[in-house]
């Protein structure tokens, strides 16, 4: 006998636990099962971009800072890239070791919010109180490097603000042989859980087809079974010097592409990013690393896309110079922004529960999603 | 894998006066330049050709030119006149790994540009994007409303270059 539902449409947000800041699901339901969501954003909207064409161009770094708040650093790397190649300029090779390596940290920050988080809203309380006393050790190390915790402005258009700290390569060391085992520790407390896969495993299913399509990237693109990283495929910086694999999802225990697998990129992608810092630290050349900073930064006309692969996908700045010392205009391309974009997709025909499972499982920042 | 001169000979041949340039001349990057209202028509060919496949769309953005001339109102507002609105297009294909930039411009009177929202999804979100923060108005796109700024945002697109922000908005000062 089918039972009686109702039609209703659910506000979710913009304050709920769940949404990771301020974001409004419209959720249209037919009893338990959702007939579509649609995303209101812009709670967080400071127009970074308009800012940024009021600014010189070392000026912007620290709003690009405060998109993805938790991957500061990535965000600037991504910057100095794109205003490097416009200006057609190289770096020492100890600033790009040192931009690696502190982008990989933070990757593994991130991912550990993610993780963390996931789990949170899931309901496993304690991964989320592991993964953070896990990134605490990391925000000191940043910490110990420039003074800041989440929104540093260190890495500079052509250098970096300050060289590292003496003892840097010794703690960083010291972390990575503290945080390899911690990976195991986080599958036996999360990832095999018997209630996590129940509730994560053949959820939110992503075909390849429809992520391309979408423009999805990042940890959700290769949790479809698509081996593609900007750090490989498109390669900048010094990440064509380094041996690492790329995961992709393999649907171990559901379906290619569900829920599981994008949050198990994330836990293998932490092991490979340990992997690159140890080369990293190894490989490390002496040098100055504020020598190539121009006095003056004036790039010629002339427009650029450059992108790099950040924790949550591929990050794109287009950047367009009209010879004056101000950008004429700077668009960015956030991960987290074209990634809720495909929530409906995702979320139709599900139940309600799930909204929070796949929410949490495309890992989006609102700082960026608004920028 | 095929660079900016083959594929724009390829468009050439197969739509002919709509595509009007290709500049090469700038640093760093290349485009090819498209009449506004056939920008879907290119852009549905250029993903399913079997020669260039360009599967995946990295980004989109709106830019106000601001190239008219500087005129002031009675106000002493200063507005630009007669400049274009454009919209950047950079295109990829995962399987032949070639990239390419498309441009088309549109002016800022009646910015009417054709939308490529059906051909990928991704564009959606950011042409009313560029729609919300530029004012470029995409034809026969499925839902072209604001998006980042508030719904009832009455005093214009802030990413325009004259654009000047409102003294109020619902009975709250706006500059801080």
């Amino acid at each position: 006998m089918a039972l009686k539902t109702e039609h209703m449409t659910l506000n979710m947000g913009p304050q709920h636990p769940s949404t990771h800041g301020v974001l409004r699901l419209e959720v249209e339901l037919e009893g338990e099962i959702i007939k579509s969501v649609q995303p209101h954003i812009g709670y967080l909207h400071r127009c970074f971009e308009k800012h940024a064409e009021a600014m010189t161009y070392p000026q912007v770094i620290p709003y690009v800072d405060r998109m993805d708040y938790l991957a500061a650093m990535y965000n600037e790397f991504g910057y100095a890239v794109a205003v490097e190649k416009l200006l057609g300029i190289q770096v020492p090779e100890r600033v790009e070791y040192i931009r690696v390596i502190m982008g990989e940290f933070q990757r593994i920050a991130s991912h550990l919010v993610a993780v963390g988080t996931y789990g949170l809203d899931i309901g496993a309380f304690t991964p989320f109180l592991f993964c953070f006393r896990d990134r605490e050790r990391i925000i000191n190390l940043f910490e110990m490097t420039c003074g800041a915790r989440m929104l540093y402005n260190y890495i500079w258009v052509g250098g970096l603000s300050h060289d590292l700290h003496p003892d840097f390569v010794r703690n960083a060391k010291e972390f990575v042989s503290y945080f390899k085992p911690k990976v195991k520790e986080l599958n036996d407390l999360l990832s095999y859980n018997r209630i996590f896969i129940d509730r994560t495993a053949n959820v939110g299913i992503l075909p390849l087809e429809t992520a391309i399509n979408y423009g999805i990237s990042g940890p959700n693109l290769r949790g479809s079974g698509f081996e593609w990283d900007i750090r490989k495929d498109d390669t900048y910086s010094v990440y064509n010097k380094f041996d690492f694999d790329i995961p992709v999802g393999k649907g171990l225990q559901g379906t290619v592409g569900d829920c599981w697998d994008r949050y198990y990129i994330r836990i293998q992608e932490m092991g490979e990013s340990l992997k690159i810092i140890e080369q990293a630290l190894e490989q490390l050349p002496e040098g100055d690393v504020t020598s190539a900073i121009p006095k003056r930064i004036k790039p010629p006309v002339g427009q650029v896309y450059s992108r790099v692969e950040n924790p949550k996908g591929e990050l794109g700045y287009f950047i367009i110079s009209n010879g004056s010392p101000n950008p004429f205009r700077v668009k960015v391309k956030g991960p987290s922004f074209v990634h809720l974009g495909i929530m409906n997709e995702l979320c139709k025909g599900h139940m309600i529960a799930d909204v929070i499972a796949i929410l949490g499982s495309i890992d989006i920042v609102l700082g960026e999603v608004d920028r | 894998m095929k660079n900016i001169q083959e594929i724009f000979d390829i468009l050439k041949e197969k739509f002919g006066d709509s595509i009007l340039e290709l500049l090469t001349t700038l640093p760093v990057e290349s485009f090819i330049t498209i009449a506004p209202k056939k920008i879907n028509e290119v852009c549905l060919f250029m993903r399913d050709n079997e020669e260039l496949k360009f599967n995946s769309l990295m980004c989109l953005s709106g830019v106000d030119d601001a190239n008219g001339k500087q005129v002031k109102d009675e106000n002493g507002a200063v507005k630009i006149e007669g400049s274009t609105l454009s919209v950047y297009y950079h295109l990829e294909s995962t399987e032949f790994r070639h990239k390419v930039t498309l441009k088309s411009s549109a002016p800022k009177e009646n910015p009417e540009v054709e939308s490529v929202a059906l051909i990928w999804h991704h564009a959606d979100w950011h042409e009313r994007e560029a729609w919300d923060l530029v004012g470029i108005k995409f034809l026969n796109h499925p839902d072209l409303r604001r998006i980042l700024m508030p719904y009832d945002w009455e005093a214009g697109h802030p990413l325009q270059k004259d654009y000047k922000n409102p003294e109020f908005y619902h009975g709250m000062k706006v500059p801080y």
